[in-house]
């Protein structure tokens, strides 16, 4: 696997007035990785993928995205946001919905072309809900609306895409189909996933990293008691389970 | 009704009435869709210091109003994403304000404000030529401005979060959205008058969510229900000699609450039928 460098943090810190959400962390994300960012709520997790975003500029430190400034590589980034909360009547039909994720290639004011179409339509084949394609988004399930949601940042062709918390409503049989998906996805992508749910990231993920305003660990999947304690500062249990290499379990 | 036609005033009064349900039409979906009814009903009463400084300047009331409803739907974003003040908050402080400078505008004009109580109820049959052409420009710069921005909004009212994270930009395609809100505020005025104003934006886009699922068709459906409240309202009012803005709203409160009681029966059918 070659390992072109995608993103790359450098010591970047962020205060929003006198709290600090990000402090000195540094990151590096290569082609075809699947990192999982895992920590506490309010750890700064949703801040960094803002930060790749380029809707929030760090007071200090670099940000690189495929070797340029983030708000220039918007075009290139797919993004799946904590499940957008929306009216389940919204007049809005799946299609209509995978359509969005193509403003960045149309541009403001300019309708979608035939190539729009096209993309939306392969983008619904690869999650697997094209034949759904007529139905009012609020009518489907938790996991089914959650595919759309990738569909959507797929249909912009991207090639990292970013996903924050996406598992967080739905339930787990949808779950684990959902990881099914992204594992699909990262024979052709490299993802980065924002997640509370430290089982599911060491199990479906190939790197980790703990942030908790710091960034604690950064590498490879095996975790320690150790580093999780620091992360989540309290006593994390890391057990051993069936043919699952690890399972994380907080005490309280 | 068709002898009613070769009165200039009710010629003026239809073709009024028509503006009024396209930019209440489409308007109204996005409020009723995007969820602030409230804030486009302070945008309505605030136009009211509009027309008391129109009163007090000597200059048509609704040129007035003009300003007041695109300035307070302009200071209401500024407030809520420039200070903490929640958004209710600010809705509730320029409403008030508003209704208050008309009050004190009108009472430091000298003499009697003639017409206040059609600006208040609206006065559909007594809409002068002029004012129609107003309405006609106002409501073309709406259908150009949805027109060109249509997929924007779609966004804007799905998801803003996600808009932001595109790049899109949010808050200026939202001040444009307030701005639209205060024009057709102003077309309906006349109509219902700033009071019920509320009722026009609300009514129509709430009745055609009942049929449908797609915001084009929604648009097309609540501009054809803004028309048979109106055109409806108007007749009503004419044969019942009830007062026209009252009316048109009642009218469309009656179409309103017959539709969502029909669509609960026709779900509740379906449920018995798939139970079966």
């Amino acid at each position: 696997m070659n390992n072109r460098l995608i993103l790359e943090l450098n010591d970047i810190s962020v205060n929003y007035g006198e709290v600090t959400a990000l402090e000195d962390v540094s990151l590096s994300v290569s082609e075809h990785d699947f990192l999982g960012i895992i920590g506490p709520n309010g750890g700064g997790k949703s801040t960094l993928l803002k930060v790749v975003l380029g809707l929030i500029r760090p007071q200090r430190g670099s940000v690189s995205v495929f070797g340029q400034a983030p708000e220039h590589a918007r075009s290139r980034v797919g993004y799946v946001s904590q499940r957008s909360v929306f009216d389940r009547d919204f007049p809005a039909s799946v299609w209509d919905v995978v359509l969005m994720g193509r403003y960045s290639r149309a541009g403001i004011m300019r309708r979608y072309n035939g190539q729009d179409r096209e993309a939306a339509e392969r983008a619904l084949a690869r999650v697997g809900m094209l034949e759904h394609r007529g139905k009012q988004i609020g009518r489907l399930s938790g996991g089914q609306q959650q595919r759309v949601f990738v569909g959507r940042a797929l249909v912009a062709e991207p090639e990292l895409l970013l996903l924050d918390e996406p598992t967080a409503s739905i339930d787990s049989t949808m779950q684990t189909e959902f990881y099914e998906l992204l594992e699909e996805l990262k024979n052709t992508l490299t993802i980065v996933m924002v997640s509370h749910d430290i089982g599911a990231v060491s199990v479906h993920v190939d790197k980790i990293a703990c942030l908790n305003r710091r960034m604690y660990y950064h590498g490879s999947r095996e975790l320690t008691p150790e580093i999780l304690e620091a992360t989540y500062q309290c006593p994390v249990q890391l057990i051993a389970h069936g043919p699952v290499p690890h399972r994380v379990l907080k005490e309280h | 009704m068709l002898t009613v036609l070769q009165y200039e005033f009710m010629r003026n009064a239809i073709m009024a009435g028509l503006l009024a349900a396209v930019a209440c039409g489409i308007v109204g979906v996005y409020v009723v869709v995007k969820r602030i009814v409230f804030i486009s009903g302070g945008i309505a009463h605030a136009s009211f210091g509009g027309i008391g400084l129109g009163y007090f300047l000597g200059i048509n009331p609704i040129l007035g109003a003009l300003f007041f409803s695109l300035g307070s739907g302009l200071a209401m974003a500024g407030i809520t994403r420039r200070t903490r003040l929640p958004e209710d908050t600010a809705i509730g402080i320029l409403w008030a304000v508003g209704m208050a400078l008309g009050v004190v505008f009108i009472a430091l004009t000298p003499g009697y404000a003639p017409d206040l109580m059609s600006y208040l109820f609206g006065s559909i049959l007594t809409v002068p030529f002029s004012d129609v052409l107003m309405m006609l420009a106002l409501v073309a710069i709406i259908i150009g401005v949805v027109a060109a921005l249509y997929k924007e909004y779609l966004i804007l009212s799905f998801d803003e979060e996600y808009g932001i994270a595109v790049g899109m930009p949010v808050e200026k395609l939202y001040l444009l959205l307030l701005a639209m809100i205060a024009l057709t505020v102003v077309v309906l005025i006349q109509i219902v008058g700033m009071i019920l104003v509320i009722a026009l934006l609300t009514f129509p886009a709430a009745m055609a969510r009942q049929f449908s699922h797609n915001m084009k068709t929604m648009m097309l459906l609540s501009v054809l229900f803004g028309c048979v409240f109106i055109i409806g309202g108007l007749w009503l009012s004419y044969t019942l000699r009830l007062p026209s803005g009252a009316t048109i709203v009642l009218f469309g409160g009656v179409l309103l609450a017959a539709s969502m009681g029909l669509s609960r029966a026709r779900l509740r059918y379906h449920e018995r039928t798939k139970a079966t």
